[in-house]
């Protein structure tokens, strides 16, 4: 197989990229690249559960932000009342230990994704994609007018959570975690799509009717899939709180929402390194026109189109083929 | 007689004023191959969909192994054992034929919640999809996506499909159509021997075909069966001849 030997080449030199540019950043002591990178790698974190509904599943959901600013949330009020010292509810604390506050992000994302999800998957197409844009809707605007955590004007986190045996205040160790946690991402979404699961999930994408055909019930594959996408676009989006040290009701506009889509798309949509390929070409996209226009979105959205029209499979795709499935 | 495998008891299904199926019982016993013949739009693929659970019927009981599966879903009856084939080769495409073979093992298994144990190194599932693809003859092409065969192979790969699920009873919509004058004498063979794993409720075209496989014959038409009986009963039947003559009946 030329085309999985080539994919497999492809994603080495991404993910060795990805580490080498703020590795030499770090060098020549240039901190700005080592946050864009940070960026990059949790920004396709995020990606990856998307990539998990939407590229495996082919759910496309356009509401992904809600978890992202759920995770941001969790992150920022969990710091917040460690910070103060006050309460949180029920006599429970706050926490400053990002692995604490991952566990809940999680936790919380994956329950918002269950309840969505649960609502959601009785539709498909359109009117899917519609209900999902709707509940991140409800959500962002529930974050916009709720005093007690900043409202709109958001809500900073002062001093970034801690990480045993780390000091997350230097952005080099800060990217490194986010590195490590995106490759666990990926193994994760590798381990899914070659497991009886993905096989199910990727089939009842093709072709519902075949699947039920052969006795799977498409509903509890799909909804499992969609808890498990949410859960980690949740967790990219408490690091990327860590990253900026402040949450907003920003992080859960829709426009969150279709960015994410645009990752996948720019990537490869279903291939294992597309969020990370699309995450890199948006931040790049970002740094080199945002400077030079207002308008870099309009660039970008050239670029879209052009993927749409002639490269279906991305970037992934047109430089390494179609995927198969031997 | 034994009892039936498979028991339709006055099923109707409209689509808005189109009576596609009117009032049809039917059964399916052990070891036979049940045809059901008709002409173009007189039912017979809306009844399977019924029996597949694809569509609920208005009217009627659908009993399948002693359960009333009426109110069942496609996957509820396919893990109860009903291999269904489609008219219209319904495969996942970017699947590999080896993979969609897999697939309906797994499901047959019954848990597709294994989220880490890789398929490519399943035993469970390698090697018996290798020996279904033997049967079918489509070793030589276990590894071309599904969406790259060819109009036969697609066929041969949906009974393939059915005959994974080792089913307690098949359905198959015009296994047939397109297969050739080669392919299809080859087919009627492997169904003929087929018959011995489970019964067949056989929707055919292919006059031949049916004349030499069916025990019994069930004639639809308009919705309605017309004639049912032996092949001789059904050969001899002047209603039978007059609907493929397409005079409809009450339409
Ligand atoms: N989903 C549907 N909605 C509306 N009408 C339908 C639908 N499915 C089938 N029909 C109609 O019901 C009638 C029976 O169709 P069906 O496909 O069951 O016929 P058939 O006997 O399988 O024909 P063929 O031999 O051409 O496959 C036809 O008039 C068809 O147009
Ligand atoms: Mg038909």
């Amino acid at each position: 197989m030329v085309e999985k030997r080539r994919e497999w080449t492809l994603n080495a030199v991404l993910a060795i990229a990805l580490f080498a540019v703020p590795l030499a950043a770090l060098w020549l002591d240039e901190p700005f690249y080592i946050t864009l990178a940070t960026r990059v790698a949790i920004l396709a974190l995020a990606g990856v559960g998307l990539n998990i509904a939407l590229g495996l599943g082919g759910m496309v959901s356009f509401g992904h932000a809600a978890y992202f600013g759920i995770g941001g949330y969790v992150a920022g009020i969990l710091a917040h009342h460690a910070f103060s010292g006050q309460p949180l509810f029920l006599g429970l604390s706050g926490s400053n230990q990002m692995l604490v506050i991952w566990a809940v992000a999680m936790a919380i994302s994956a329950l918002a994704a269950l309840v969505i999800g649960a609502l959601s998957l009785r539709t498909s197409g359109i009117f899917f994609i519609m209900i999902t844009l709707a509940f991140a809707q409800m959500i962002f605007y529930f974050a916009l007018s709720w005093p007690a955590y900043g409202g709109e004007d958001g809500l900073p986190i002062f001093l970034r959570n801690q990480f045993p045996g780390l000091n997350t205040m230097r952005g080099w160790e800060m990217f490194v975690l986010s590195y490590a946690v995106l490759m666990l991402a990926l193994a994760l979404f590798a381990m899914l799509r070659g497991a009886r699961f993905g096989a199910a999930l990727m089939a009842i994408r093709q072709n519902p009717a075949r699947a039920a055909a052969v006795g799977i019930s498409p509903f509890g594959i799909k909804l499992t899939a969609f808890v498990i996408s949410g859960m980690i676009t949740g967790l990219a989006g408490a690091m990327m709180a860590e990253l900026t040290r402040f949450v907003s009701p920003a992080m859960m506009t829709w426009q969150m929402s279709g960015e994410l889509i645009v990752i996948i798309i720019l990537g490869g949509v279903g291939r294992l390194f597309g969020p990370v390929a699309g995450a890199g070409i948006l931040v790049a996209f970002e740094v080199l026109f945002g400077g030079l226009t207002e308008h870099w979105q309009f660039f970008l959205g050239l670029v879209l189109l052009g993927v749409v029209l002639f490269a279906r499979g991305g970037l992934i795709g047109l430089l390494a083929g179609r995927e198969r499935h031997g | 007689m034994a009892d039936p495998v498979l028991r339709l008891e006055g099923v109707s299904k409209s689509f808005a004023a189109l009576r596609a199926v009117q009032d049809v019982s039917l059964s399916l016993a052990p070891g036979e191959i049940h045809a059901l013949i008709g002409p173009n739009g007189a039912g017979k693929s809306t009844l399977m969909a019924l029996v597949s659970g694809a569509l609920a019927p208005d009217a009627g009981r659908i009993v399948f192994r002693g359960q009333d599966v009426t109110r069942l879903s496609v996957a509820q009856r396919a893990r109860m054992g009903l291999g269904r084939s489609f008219q219209v080769s319904s495969l996942i495409p970017e699947y590999s034929a080896r993979r969609n073979v897999m697939l309906a093992l797994q499901a047959r298994q019954g848990h597709s919640w294994r989220f880490f144990h890789p398929v490519s190194r399943d035993r469970s599932l390698m090697d018996p999809a290798r020996e279904i693809l033997r049967r079918v003859g489509l070793s030589g092409r276990a590894s071309v996506p599904s969406a790259e065969l060819s109009h036969g192979e697609r066929r041969l790969l949906e009974i393939a499909l059915a005959l994974a699920l080792q089913p307690a009873a098949f359905l198959l919509d015009e296994p047939m159509a397109g297969m050739g004058t080669e392919g299809t004498r080859q087919l009627t063979g492997f169904l003929d021997g087929l018959r011995a794993e489970a019964p067949i409720l056989l929707v055919e075209h292919d006059m031949d075909a049916v004349f030499a496989l069916a025990d019994r014959i069930s004639v639809l038409a308009g919705g309605r069966v017309i004639a049912s009986g032996t092949v001789a009963e059904i050969r001899a039947d002047a209603d039978v001849r007059r609907a493929y003559l397409g005079e409809e009946e009450g339409a």
